[in-house]
């Protein structure tokens, strides 16, 4: 058998060497979206400018301030003297968030009345600025209790709180989006190894009749597609190892599972993809057509409907049952898995049989399909 | 010997008869010219009989295999050559070569032999490295043919092997088959230059998917022009034409370029008789001369009988 697929194999990297479209499809294509995805595309709330208008300047002021700004997420720019210079910052975009202290902030709190502070946060951002609330609500809260207990322990009572609530994030402790996406990333780019790039070989070669002379040799048509399959194959995985390695150093995201079940549920993936390359490639008889078709059922499924971006839960009921159609979303769930959680094989043994059932419909129609081409 | 022989060969493609009922035999160490226009089926039948394409009636058995039954085996046995140009652009002229020899399964040294033949057949000794791509056209032709035979195959199926080369090319093409030929490789080629024909020890003459003429080509032109051939060069070509045809002593008449061949019954008086039509009707002869028939009248005679009949 080897010795029959050799040559194409041969052949396969050869070509591929020398298609620049192929290579920068394969090589360029990941690093651009690994960078963009590390670091643009994060959703992280970090660092958020604050500036404070402080109208009283008193100790009590200045603790909650001081509150605000070792928490880690805030970062202070100025004080205002004036208060309508909140408005200009805001619109500005110089600060997201403007803390207003009044005059008789200290004075109500030593009366023991209810103190008012009042937080102007830009909200053109909507997801940044509910975590920006979420965060201030937080150190107002903790700011409070403090003053509550210290005023118990003055009159003599013996303090405590009810309910001492400790938020722990598992998985992914500081919240990284960068750890979230990197396994889509991976998904993203085998998508695009996978399904496009073979296709566009397998096209190629009908495009330039080369096909023909291979249809009267001896060769038969699985030896052909092995032959082209597992050259891809190889690249998708090297692709995937590299996007791995690059992850760590660039965002520190290393994988808590087995190495060797990742390994294993890729190659799954890796099959999938190809199957669904090869079926464009029956369908299509140019290689602009099979780069148009592919990307329509991989590329843009993979990004919009896998979970890779948009979570599959908050979508509308059609779309979640369409989104059964990509393989990306259940090896989505299989990377996140292994990657951030560490589980084992029984936490998604119904992705694993999915894709099973997945490559193999995709495969026995495109084979079918591929066979009638060529007789 | 015959290596292919084909039986009411037949291909449909929906309502439309591409190659219809068509029987012939090969035999070994022949070149057998398959002749037609474009869209005659000559295509059709040389694919269906490498496997290319499967026949929707009749037997064909290339190299002692049916063609149905035994496909791998045929393709085993045969070299093609297609009309459009089929090697890998993309790789080096070497690169070619090793692909098809190993898909062959050639072992290294045998691999080595045939590649230095290729290179000297193909006369791209020195272009070893060159990708295929910036080879012109004649070049890339002997290389295909090259690649098609390097298994040493019993019988190789060349369509349309010269499309798109110049003259020259042409020619040094056909010394190759030629030698082909003569260590005992079947060569069966379609062309539609009919002059190419005439190097063929057999033709068959292919019409709407029909036969209707076979043999040497030296039998075909001794059994269809049985006339002499006269040829007339004259001013006004159309009108001399329409002229002649009316007359009952010419038999057939076609222009070929700016003369009109001629069918007679009788070189001499035909001659007399052209002279005083034309100069009757003011056409200037120029020259009338009895020609030695060629394929192409051959090819004229018999498709002008067939429109009659139809």
């Amino acid at each position: 058998m080897y010795r029959k697929l050799r040559p194409i194999i041969v052949k396969e990297f050869r070509q591929i060497k020398r298609d620049r479209r192929v290579l920068s499809i394969l090589t360029l294509v990941p690093a651009m979206l690994l960078l963009l995805n590390g670091y643009a595309l994060n959703f992280d709330v970090r660092d958020i400018k604050m500036a404070v208008y402080d109208g009283e300047n008193s100790s009590q002021s200045r603790e909650l301030i001081n509150s605000f700004l070792t928490a880690g997420y805030f970062e202070y720019t100025e004080h205002l003297t004036d208060y309508t210079q909140a408005q200009s910052l805001i619109d500005e975009g110089t600060v997201k968030l403007v803390l207003v202290i009044p005059p008789d902030f200290s004075r109500d709190i030593i009366s023991g009345r209810q103190a008012s502070i009042q937080l102007l946060v830009d909200g053109m951002d909507a997801n940044a600025a509910t975590t920006i609330i979420g965060y201030a609500q937080a150190v107002t809260q903790q700011y409070s209790q403090k003053i509550v207990l210290q005023n118990l322990s003055k009159i003599g009572r013996k303090s405590y709180i009810p309910i001492n609530y400790e938020a722990r994030i598992w998985y992914n402790p500081e919240m990284k989006s960068a750890k979230f996406l990197v396994p889509g990333l991976i998904a993203f780019i085998l998508a695009i190894t996978g399904v496009i790039a073979t296709a566009l070989s397998i096209v190629k070669e009908k495009e330039r009749n080369t096909i023909e002379q291979i249809d009267v040799s001896p060769v038969k048509p699985l030896s052909l597609i092995l032959g082209k399959m597992i050259p891809y194959a190889l690249i998708s995985l090297v692709a995937a190892a590299l996007v791995l390695v690059a992850a760590y150093i660039m965002f520190d995201v290393t994988v808590k599972g087995s190495l060797l079940l990742l390994f294993f549920a890729t190659l799954l993936f890796v099959c999938a993809a190809l199957g669904q390359g090869l079926l464009v490639s029956t369908i299509a008889d140019s290689q602009q057509v099979a780069f148009q078709i592919a990307a329509v059922v991989s590329m843009l499924p993979t990004m919009i409907l896998s979970g890779f971006m948009f979570p599959i839960k908050s979508m509308p009921l059609f779309l979640q049952i369409i989104s059964n159609i990509t393989p990306a979303k259940f090896y989505l769930v299989i990377m996140r898995g292994i990657v951030l959680k560490g589980v084992g094989i029984e936490a998604f043994w119904q992705q694993l049989i999915y894709l099973l059932i997945f490559i193999t419909v995709v495969v026995t129609i495109s084979v079918k399909r591929f066979k009638q081409h060529t007789v | 010997m015959n290596t292919i022989e084909v039986e009411n060969l037949t291909k449909r493609f929906g309502d439309f008869t591409a190659v219809d009922r068509i029987s012939f035999d090969v035999k070994q160490g022949e070149i057998f010219g398959f002749l037609g226009a474009n869209g005659a089926g000559k295509s059709t039948t040389i694919r269906m009989l490498c496997g290319l394409l499967s026949s929707t009636e009749g037997i064909a058995r290339v190299g002692g295999f049916d063609i149905n039954k035994e496909p791998n085996k045929v393709k085993e046995n045969i070299g093609y050559m297609s009309q459009k140009f089929s090697l890998y652009e993309d790789l080096t002229v070497e690169e070619n070569i090793d692909f098809f020899g190993r898909v062959y399964g050639l072992s290294d040294s045998d691999l080595n032999d045939r590649k230095k033949w290729v290179l000297d057949i193909a006369n791209l000794n020195g272009r070893e490295n060159s990708i295929t791509q910036t080879l012109s056209g004649g070049w890339k032709q002997r290389l295909a043919l090259g690649c098609a035979v390097l298994h040493r195959p019993r019988i190789i199926f060349l369509d349309e092997p010269t499309s798109g080369v110049d003259p020259v090319m042409r020619r040094k093409f056909w010394e190759l088959i030629n030698d082909l030929s003569a260590e005992g490789v079947t060569v069966l080629v379609t062309t539609h230059f009919l002059e190419e024909a005439e190097y063929c020890n057999d033709i068959i003459l292919i019409n709407a998917g029909k036969i209707i003429a076979g043999g040497s080509p030296k039998e075909l032109k001794q059994n269809y022009i049985k006339h002499p051939i006269l040829e007339v060069q004259c001013s006004d070509v159309v009108e001399a034409m329409e002229k002649i045809e009316t007359q009952s002593w010419a038999v057939e008449t076609s222009i070929f370029g700016t003369s009109i061949h001629v069918n007679v019954e009788d070189e001499e008086s035909a001659k007399a008789n052209i002279r005083s039509l034309l100069s009757s009707h003011r056409i200037d002869v120029v020259n009338i001369e009895r020609i030695t028939p060629s394929l192409e009248d051959v090819f004229i005679y018999l498709l002008e009988q067939q429109t009659k009949k139809t």
